[in-house]
């Protein structure tokens, strides 16, 4: 999948994340801001990265913010900003 | 049989309700696709129910979803993505004849290459116009994944041009007719919730009045509603007794070879016997009773 448009997906409420999806001419890229990152930060931006490339994307830059979201909702934050940005 | 006193109502797009559903106590949960999410966020929710389903555990509950009707743009592609992961039912809102037909259709077409049990994808009509009141009967005969009906009284009320109050006087006739023409076709009635959910009282005896007329149980849109909803159809301990005792009766009569017998100077014939057993097997849904 081909990121075209600039999307978003997700809310900052708790047990969320918050997901902005960028074209990148540099492959694929995560910045991170989280409540866990000390925890799970490693964590979470595999989850991401899982999922980009379950969807075959290889040109998104991608900011999340989280709230403590559980893998479930940032694989479905995150497929929802992909499909919204192409 | 499946014990649904409660079916608790969570908005779809929202992860901490959804993730904690199976420990709010709920007989059954409703995952809403519908209007607990706004028109823009329907992809999102779609998905993250999806992802819900075929990731969490709740234990025993029941999961429904709420899809949006199929005569809108977002039914179709709901049925197709939720029904993938197996919910135990869909909730079919403002449902037709017509609309369940098609509906078990294609779940037949999804289960088929899914691996899944035919059949095993039951449905839940939602009535809440008054052709929709009107058509029930031949909406629960138009598929046997029909395991109750939902009764909506604020969009009935608002179709129907009445105002909705405390007492519910103006959905007596839909009440009464839901619960009949379930029972006749040995499916849940699922009462209306109760929209204020500060008004505990209210709650309770409207709650009261839907079990009085048969509904078998009650939608919930709070968690803190379910233990009182809970209370009023769940069987009483006084209930309990009596039913045991009747049961204990009817052993003793069955060894003296009586057919007809009395407790506390009543008769007790068949229809006393089934009420006996049907509140023992509740309770023991409930969790009331062992055995």
């Amino acid at each position: 999948m081909k990121i075209i448009n600039p999307a978003k997906a997700g809310s900052l409420e708790s047990n969320d994340i918050f997901i902005m999806v960028f074209p990148n001419d540099n492959g694929n890229e995560i910045e991170l801001e989280s409540i866990v990152i000390k925890q799970f930060g490693k964590r979470i931006k595999e989850v991401i990265e899982e999922t980009l490339k379950e969807l075959k994307v290889e040109n998104a830059k991608v900011i999340a913010k989280d709230r403590g979201a559980l893998d479930y909702t940032i694989k479905a934050r995150v497929e929802t900003a992909i499909r919204r940005a192409m | 049989m499946k014990l649904r006193r409660t079916m608790l109502f969570m908005p779809g797009n929202n992860p901490g309700m959804i993730q904690n559903a199976s420990i709010l106590g709920a007989d059954s949960v409703i995952l809403d696709l519908e209007d607990a999410v706004s028109i823009d966020e329907k992809d999102a929710a779609r998905m993250l129910v999806r992802n819900a389903l075929s990731t969490l555990d709740f234990s025993g509950c029941e999961v429904v979803v709420r899809i949006n009707s199929i005569q809108s743009d977002f039914g179709y592609d709901d049925l197709n993505v939720i029904a993938r992961v197996k919910p135990d039912a869909i909730l079919v809102p403002k449902a037709t004849s017509d609309d369940i037909e098609e509906i078990d259709e294609i779940l037949s077409i999804i289960e088929r290459e899914e691996g899944f049990k035919l059949g095993s994808i039951k449905l839940f009509p939602l009535v809440e116009t008054a052709i929709g009141l009107e058509n029930i009967r031949e909406t629960i005969l138009a598929s046997k994944r029909n395991i109750g009906v939902l009764l909506g009284a604020e969009d009935l009320t608002a179709d129907m041009g009445i105002k909705r109050t405390r007492e519910g006087n103006e959905i007596f006739y839909a009440r009464n007719r839901v619960a009949s023409i379930c029972k006749a076709y040995k499916i849940d009635a699922i009462d209306t919730p109760f929209a204020d959910v500060n008004d505990v009282e209210g709650l309770i005896e409207d709650t009261k009045r839907a079990k009085a007329i048969g509904m078998t149980g009650k939608a919930a849109i709070n968690p803190r509603q379910i233990d009182y909803i809970h209370d009023v159809f769940s069987p009483s301990m006084e209930e309990i007794i009596y039913a045991k005792r009747v049961l204990k009766a009817k052993e003793e009569a069955l060894k003296e070879g009586k057919g007809v017998f009395s407790l506390d100077g009543k008769m007790v014939d068949a229809p006393i016997i089934q009420r006996a057993e049907n509140i023992l097997l509740k309770a023991k849904l409930a969790g009331i009773i062992r055995e």
